[in-house]
This record gives C-alpha cells, sequence and structure tokens, in this order.
C-alpha cells in the first residue's frame, strides 16, 4: 500500500527560554498513513515537548516540522483541527456536559457558515461515536463514565474531526489492564481500517512494542533509537535510556522489556 | 418549550413592571396614563437591557476566565465606574450626563488596565492574572473612592453610596435609545464567540487542538462583555448577582453549549433585573430601594442553592 507521509518532522532542535540546555536535539519523526508510532521515553526526556514542535505549538530552534508539506506553526488552527485531531493528556470539565455533547464539539473546524450543524455533522457524530464502541454511552454525563471509557470518548471527539493524524498523550495512563488494553486495540483497529495515521505517546513499553509499528526512543531530548520494536527495544539501549537493569524477551515476535530486581 | 417559558416569564416580568407601582394607575388608562409611558415603561425596558447585559456578559466571562464564580464585575469595572462616578458627585459635575458618562469612563480606564495586564509578559489573557488584575485594580480604585467619599460631604456622600448599589430610576427614553445603540455589536459578537466558548470549557490546549483561534476570541470576548458591562454601570450603577448567577440558571435551564447558554441568560437576566426593580420601587413605597440590594437578597439564597446543585457534579 502507499503510504502517506503525514507528519514530518526533521532534525529539530529546540530549548525552552532560560534554559542552559536542549529539551531536543537533531530529532526526526515521520508518521504515515495506515501507521502506529509510538514515542519512548522516561519522564523528562522530550516527548510532550516533541509533540508540542510536531503541532507546530512551539517553533523549532532549529529543524522543521512539516504536516502535510506545509510548516505546522504555519497553519490556521482550524485547518490544522481538520488534519490532525489530538487527544492531549489532561482536560477540564468547566461545566456539566453530556457525552454526544462533548464529540460534537469535534465538529469545530468543520463547521458551516454562522457554525451551524448540519446533516454530515450529525453523521460523523454518530460514527465517531460507533467507531470508538461508545454510541450507548451518548446520553450519559461525562462525570458517570469511568476512566476507560472518558477515554474512548475523548478518542470520538478527536475522530469527529475527521482527521487523517491521530496524537494521542498518554491515553492509556491511570487506565486498568484491560480499558488499557481495548484502548491500544482500537487505535490499532483506526489505523488499520481508516488507514489514519496515529502518534501514541505512551510509557507502556511492552504494549507499543506488539501494538505500534515503529518506535522512538527519546533519551535526554536525543532520539536514542528509531525503526522496528526489534530494533529498537534492545537490552543495553533500554538500560541506558530508563537506567534500569532490564532483561528482553519476547512474545508474539515483539520484544517485551521485564525490568529486573535489583539483588536478585 | 424552555424557551417559550423564558420569553413569557420576560413578557410577565415586563407587564409587572409597568402595572404595579405607588401610584395606582387604572389598568384601562394603562396606554394613555403619563407616569406609564414616560416612567415605568423605559424603566422596565431599560432593565431589559442592563439585566440581559449583565446576564450574557456574566455567562461569557466566567467561560473566558473558566472560573464559574466569575462576575462581570470582578474584573475591576466596578471600582473603576464607582470611582468615576465618585468624581462627577464631588466634582460637582453639572448635567443628567455627567455621573453615567464619569462612571462609563472609569470602567473604560478599568478595562483597559485589567486588559493591559492581562497581556503583560507575553501572556494571552490568562485567567488567572485577569482575575488578580481585577481584583487589585478594583481594591485601588475602591481606595481612591472611599477617600474622595471620606472627604466629602455628608448629602454627597450618600448619594454616591446610593450610586454604588445600583438603581433604575434615572431611567429615560433618551438614555433608553442610547444604551439601545450600544448593544447590538458586543452582543453580537459575544453570540459569534458561541462555539469556541463551548471549547474553551475543556481548557486552552484541547480548545486549540479543536481549532480555536483563542488570542482573537478572548480578546474578543473580554473586551464585549466588558464593554457591555460599563454600558449597564454607567446607566444603572453596580448591580451585583445578575451577572453571577443568571449564567447558572440559564445551565440549569438549557443546558451548557453558550448557542442556547447565551440569548438564555440575556433572556433571564432581563427579567430577573426587571422583577427585582419592581420589587424595589414597590416594598418601601414611596421611598425606593437601590436594586442592587434586592438583587443581593434574592441573589444569594438562589445562589446558595445552586451552589448545593454545583457540589452534586
Amino acid at each position: 500500500m502507499d503510504r502517506v507521509l503525514i507528519l514530518d518532522v526533521r532534525d529539530v532542535t529546540f530549548r525552552y527560554p532560560g534554559v542552559a540546555r536542549d529539551a531536543l536535539r537533531n530529532v526526526s519523526l515521520g508518521v504515515s498513513g495506515g501507521e502506529l508510532v509510538a514515542l519512548l521515553g522516561p519522564n523528562g526526556s522530550g516527548k510532550t515537548t516533541l509533540v508540542r514542535v510536531a503541532l507546530g505549538l512551539q517553533a523549532p530552534l532549529a529543524g522543521s516540522a512539516l504536516i502535510q508539506g506545509r510548516a505546522a506553526a504555519a497553519w490556521p488552527r482550524r485547518e490544522l483541527a481538520r488534519v490532525v485531531g489530538v487527544v492531549p493528556q489532561r482536560e477540564d470539565n468547566l461545566f456539566p456536559q453530556r457525552v454526544r455533547e462533548t464529540v460534537r464539539l469535534g465538529r469545530y473546524p468543520r463547521l458551516g457558515a454562522f457554525g451551524r450543524e448540519r446533516e454530515e455533522d450529525r453523521v460523523a457524530v454518530d460514527r465517531a461515536l460507533e467507531r470508538c464502541d461508545v454510541t450507548g454511552l451518548a446520553d450519559r454525563w461525562l462525570w458517570t463514565l469511568s476512566g476507560g471509557e472518558y477515554q474512548r470518548v475523548r478518542i470520538a471527539r478527536a475522530l469527529a474531526q475527521e482527521p487523517q493524524l491521530l496524537v494521542l498523550d498518554e491515553p492509556t495512563a491511570s487506565l486498568d489492564l484491560r480499558h488499557e488494553m481495548e484502548l491500544f486495540e482500537l487505535v490499532r483497529r483506526l489505523v488499520d481500517q481508516q488507514g489514519l495515521a496515529a502518534l501514541l505517546v505512551t510509557h507502556d513499553v511492552n504494549l507499543a512494542s506488539r501494538f505500534a509499528d515503529r518506535l522512538l526512543l527519546l533519551s535526554d531530548g536525543n532520539a536514542a533509537a528509531t525503526g522496528a520494536p526489534a530494533d529498537v527495544l534492545r537490552r543495553e539501549q533500554a538500560e541506558l535510556v530508563f537506567g534500569w537493569p532490564v532483561a528482553v524477551s519476547s512474545f508474539d515476535d515483539r520484544p517485551q522489556i521485564t525490568p529486573l530486581r535489583r539483588h536478585s | 418549550m424552555k424557551w417559550l417559558l423564558l420569553s413569557a416569564a420576560l413578557l410577565a416580568a415586563l407587564l409587572a413592571g409597568i402595572v404595579l407601582g405607588p401610584a395606582a394607575v387604572p389598568l384601562s388608562d394603562l396606554l394613555h396614563s403619563p407616569i406609564v409611558i414616560d416612567l415605568r415603561l423605559p424603566r422596565a425596558l431599560l432593565g431589559i437591557l442592563v439585566g440581559g447585559s449583565l446576564g450574557l456578559a456574566g455567562a461569557s466571562l466566567q467561560s473566558l476566565v473558566r472560573n464559574p464564580l466569575a462576575d462581570p464585575f470582578l474584573l475591576g469595572l466596578s471600582g473603576g465606574a464607582g470611582l468615576g462616578a465618585v468624581l462627577a458627585i464631588a466634582l460637582h459635575a453639572g448635567g443628567p450626563w455627567a455621573i453615567p458618562l464619569a462612571a462609563f469612563a472609569g470602567a473604560l480606564l478599568a478595562l483597559g488596565l485589567v486588559f493591559r495586564l492581562g497581556l503583560v509578559g507575553g501572556a494571552e489573557l490568562d485567567p488567572r492574572i485577569l482575575l488578580l488584575g481585577g481584583v487589585a485594580v478594583g481594591a485601588f480604585c475602591g481606595a481612591v473612592m472611599t477617600a474622595i467619599v471620606s472627604l466629602a460631604e455628608a448629602s454627597e456622600l450618600r448619594n454616591a453610596y446610593l450610586w454604588l448599589w445600583g438603581g433604575l430610576s434615572g431611567a429615560s427614553w433618551d438614555g433608553l435609545r442610547v444604551v439601545a445603540l450600544c448593544l447590538p455589536i458586543p452582543v453580537l459578537v459575544l453570540l459569534a464567540a458561541a462555539r469556541p466558548l463551548d471549547l474553551l470549557a475543556l481548557g486552552e490546549e484541547p480548545a486549540r487542538h479543536l481549532g480555536a483561534d483563542l488570542r482573537a476570541v478572548k480578546r474578543r470576548v473580554y473586551l464585549a462583555a466588558s464593554f457591555l458591562t460599563a454600558v449597564s454601570v454607567a446607566v444603572a450603577g453596580v448591580i451585583g448577582f445578575v451577572g453571577l448567577i443568571v449564567p447558572h440558571l440559564g445551565r440549569a435551564l438549557v443546558g451548557g453549549r453558550h448557542l442556547r447558554l447565551l440569548p438564555a441568560s440575556f433572556l433571564a437576566g432581563g427579567t430577573l433585573l426587571v422583577l427585582a426593580d419592581t420589587l424595589a420601587r414597590t416594598v418601601v413605597a414611596p421611598r425606593e430601594l437601590p436594586v442592587g440590594i434586592v438583587t443581593a437578597l434574592v441573589g444569594v439564597p438562589l445562589f446558595a442553592l445552586l451552589l448545593r446543585r454545583w457540589t452534586a457534579y
């Protein structure tokens, strides 16, 4: 299948004002349609910064971040929101809201003149709810949802944007085993069936290894390794980046990392 | 159905404002009586516009600063307007327009100052800075105002004090016309921002990801809502609680989507203020209470009820 490169980050260097060292140094990252790329790395390694640069929220010091060939920071936000759907780590709900209402917000970048809702908007919302398996929750209040349900609703909102690239920032933090698996399966299904490009920031190295096509392992602002899971998750590499002794095994032909007890 | 209810309530309030009053006007004379035509009708209509503006401004500002306890006067406008009015009174500025104009100028000054503070250091109207800046500017104006009041004569002091609690007794057809001319643009600006305000309720970064151009939206909403408040304070003084409670009433009635919430807040604000003003005129007739006292007396218990509902979320 011919894959279209949607996100193209090249040799990006970035430094926060007033900080002596680079937050990112010569990092590159490409994500194409039908491809799930996972972004791994310890806390503070630059994952969130890289996502912010990729989405045009921070301008790189050197290098470029292109979305569909156009500099990410040059996109008007509304146009960009038709191409990229983001599920950020955190959001508030200032006022009580129902599931369908919040998914409807995803239509904002596509609404017609005067913000009128058309038939196609209703259809898109229904389809997004269905794809994330939350149709049955449509009339529930958000605060009554479990953590896993809420994350699926947020993905549905991003899908209502009808994006080509889906960016998820630690979507499975604080989810239990089943909900975490459901979420990874959902993202994989969207990538395979809808041809979406997906960039997933996660701390779950083993699930990333099993679900993602490619990994980018960040360490202290540098790309420590990038490529297929088997090439990235090697023992010396992982020990160096995460600063902890590990054993690497294989499951379903994908590397799995088990941290070791220190004095065993 | 809900809209019918809101409109019917507004109409009923308008009728009550026209029919009720210390001077008995027979119903058959209603449309011929100068008391009704020259006094009660413009006053009730002004109540609708001012109450509606405060309700609308309150709903918009609560979403803008992402704080359900925000009130249009929290952002320093009441202090600026009060200072302007008290200055006009203390300097014996003449003419019926002196106090409103001075209050309006004071409110605009405070508005500009808080707006500027909100942009300090490249911050894009950070809600925390807006709130803190508003409180600080308000406190500063309040201090200057109290200094002036403490040096003024007793009768002037009473006037100034009463003016601060708000009232619609200055209503006239001329004043009504001026207000009616001031409202359409800011009202339209706020209604046009309804969708981005929906997004803003999720937080700034999520709103940006969903395509909102927050920089422009926040400036527009802040300026339009503050301008509405400044117009209100110029013609009716500081009428508290309308802008705080009405948005919550609106949310309970029509939900949180701003396309419905904003118009509902306008209707409910107008209704509430006209009713409060009718009470203010009649309960101690022939004297009159400042309407701000009535809105506070009605508003505080109502607000306590709403707070209970709030904790249920």
